[in-house]
């Protein structure tokens, strides 16, 4: 239960940097996740209801 | 009509948020986007994390170091917060691109803002209180800023017990209290209709 | 066609009197709630949560003895960074301040530390201890407060000269302080430093403050700091030990600390008091974040970009609404 790949999440970080800008692999997944996720919810089509209540 | 206090606070109820609204069975057509279901995410995240902290509290803030349940109970709510914060801003986005707040729903919006600055003041707390390296390392950093702010004088980030009786108990109140009224709010106003949607337009039904 | 501001607005404010649709909000909480269980537990078993062993002042003295003596004789002479920190803990600085706002000053000394008797003496006190660290204690306590300064401050000047390399500092008038350092490094070394700054000569303890700040004192919290990239100047605020994501919400937070002038304590007045500036900055954006809809210009912004024909794609199709005219 301590996680199956525990071992991997536990070694030091990737970090990304370009100038003064640097940010860790995990946190960019996390940022980028969350923009894909925004943009799929607005643009992805949401199933159409069969028939009205009114 | 009644003088009583208990009357009149019943009767306001009623005429705001009768059952119908608080516990709808429709909404309006225009409600057909995944977007609307990462408010509800964001709660179901919260109720993960106060569950799971609810085992931690139980077993106290050191057991998750020695012990492989406490591990994977400390991991579901570390990855409930995780998850909590990326539904929350996806959340957030969506209403600010929706212009959510017209129609008399400021303070929807603004208690919603209050409850994203209130959940970061928690989970920082948390942060604190995990007993190992990172809070070692966070609280004498974050000591400084508290400190400059004259803030540290009654709010002091190095001393365990006070956050970790402010991470299980003040905080997580405080925030719970602004996601009722946040939510009891969306249902008393209704979900904010389509920006381009007008009263003359076919659809808009009047 | 469009309408007036005004019956737009009464508009959006009324009850839905329009088309609705089927709703089952109970049904729909029900699946969230597994959803986000299911994606925990899953998360969870895959990849457990960071927990990185504390440091310990025995693993600090072990790993780094003159550094440790170092900062014993700093803690004596007045000069460590928590010996010199003003507010909450001591008056020896008036703090940060904006402006002319001192707050950390105006809010006072509530969480009194003194370095000399909390964290060398007394932890010292409390052990069996040999001949001559026991006399070097006794000396200490019997000399005036002038005496106590004057052979710490002159050790600790003797050490910095020589750039902490112990072994070429001169002879002087040090008094009994070379002695008490050596006898805190040897009581870290062997872990009993740990205990004695916890309890605080106590049974129950819940306040680590004086720990922490001895702590980072040295160099040895600070270098786990970078080796973990968890500096404050290289976007650390957002990091987590390990691979782990971090607080990646903190990242405007954070971001103030990467640029002038808030990155550069040289720089007076906004660098040298960064923290209390960004503190100001952010509380300000925070306010502006529940303000949005009254703020010119940016509660515009979603009727000008319009993704809101992307979320309400269905109904406008629906209803052939076309976008509206400003």
């Amino acid at each position: 239960m301590t996680g199956w790949i525990s071992d991997f999440m536990n070694h030091p970080a990737t970090y990304l940097k370009s100038g003064w800008l640097q940010i860790s692999v995990s946190n960019l997944i996390v940022i980028v996740l969350m923009l894909t996720v925004f943009a799929l919810a607005v643009f992805v089509p949401f199933p159409k209801d069969k028939e009205d209540h009114k | 009509m009644s003088e009583m206090w208990t009357a009149k606070l019943r009767n306001k109820w009623q005429k705001n948020l009768p059952i119908e609204k608080l516990l709808p069975d429709d909404q309006p057509a225009y409600v057909a986007s995944w977007i609307y279901v990462f408010g509800v995410l964001t709660l179901s995240a919260l109720a993960m994390i106060i569950f799971s902290g609810i085992i931690l509290a139980f077993e106290g803030p050191a057991w998750y170091h020695i012990s492989d349940v406490g591990l994977f109970t400390n991991s579901l709510h570390f990855w409930s917060v995780q998850m909590f914060f990326v539904f929350m801003v996806v959340h957030l986005w969506g209403k600010y691109w929706m212009a959510a707040w017209r129609g008399n729903r400021f303070r929807t919006w603004a208690t919603g803002a209050i409850a994203f600055v209130a959940s970061i003041a928690t989970a920082f707390t948390g942060y604190l209180v995990q007993t190992n390296f990172d809070s070692q390392w966070i609280s004498f950093e974050a000591k400084d800023g508290f400190n400059s702010m004259g803030i540290g004088a009654f709010f002091n980030v190095t001393n365990l017990g006070q956050m970790l009786l402010l991470h299980v108990a003040f905080l997580p109140l405080i925030l719970g209290v602004i996601t009722v009224i946040h939510v009891l709010m969306v249902r008393r106003r209704g979900v904010v209709p389509p920006i381009d949607a007008e009263p003359s337009v076919s659809g808009a039904g009047r | 066609m469009s309408v007036s501001k005004e019956a737009k607005h009464a508009f959006d404010a009324a009850p839905w009197t329009g088309k609705t649709k089927r709703y089952d909000i109970v049904k729909e909480g029900s699946i969230a709630v597994a959803f986000v269980a299911i994606a925990a537990i899953i998360l969870s078993l895959l990849m457990g949560s960071p927990d990185e062993t504390p440091l310990t002042f025995k693993g600090w003295a072990v790993s780094n003895a003159d550094n440790f003596y170092a900062t014993a004789v700093q803690e004596l002479a007045g000069t460590s960074g928590s010996a010199t920190y003003g507010g909450p803990y001591n008056k020896a600085s008036d703090g940060l301040n904006v402006g002319p706002f001192w707050l950390q000053k105006w809010a006072g000394v509530t969480h009194p530390v003194d370095t000399v008797n909390e964290f060398v003496i007394s932890p010292l006190s409390t052990q069996v201890m040999s001949t001559d660290i026991a006399s070097a204690l006794a000396t200490w306590k019997a000399a005036s407060a002038t005496q106590k300064q004057d052979w710490a401050t002159a050790y600790d000047d003797a050490i910095t000269k020589v750039e902490g390399k112990l072994s070429d500092v001169p002879a002087g008038a040090y008094g009994p302080v070379p002695a008490l350092a050596k006898g805190l490094t040897d009581m870290a070394k062997g872990g009993a430093l740990d205990a004695a700054l916890l309890s605080q000569g106590g049974f129950f303890q819940t306040d680590n403050t004086k720990q922490i700040l001895f702590f980072g004192d040295g160099s040895y919290l600070d270098d786990a700091g970078t080796a973990a990239n968890l500096q404050g100047g290289t976007w650390g605020m957002m990091n987590e030990t390990g691979r782990y994501p971090g607080q990646a919400w903190l990242w405007l937070y954070s971001f103030w600390y990467q640029i002038p002038p808030f990155n550069n304590e040289e720089s007076a007045p906004i660098g040298a008091n960064a923290d209390a500036y960004i503190m100001f900055i952010m509380g300000a954006l925070s306010l502006g974040l529940i303000l949005i809809p009254v703020i010119p210009g940016i509660k515009s912004l979603p009727m000008r970009i319009p993704i809101h024909r992307g979320i309400w794609r269905q109904y406008y199709d629906a209803n052939g609404i076309k976008r509206r005219k400003k």
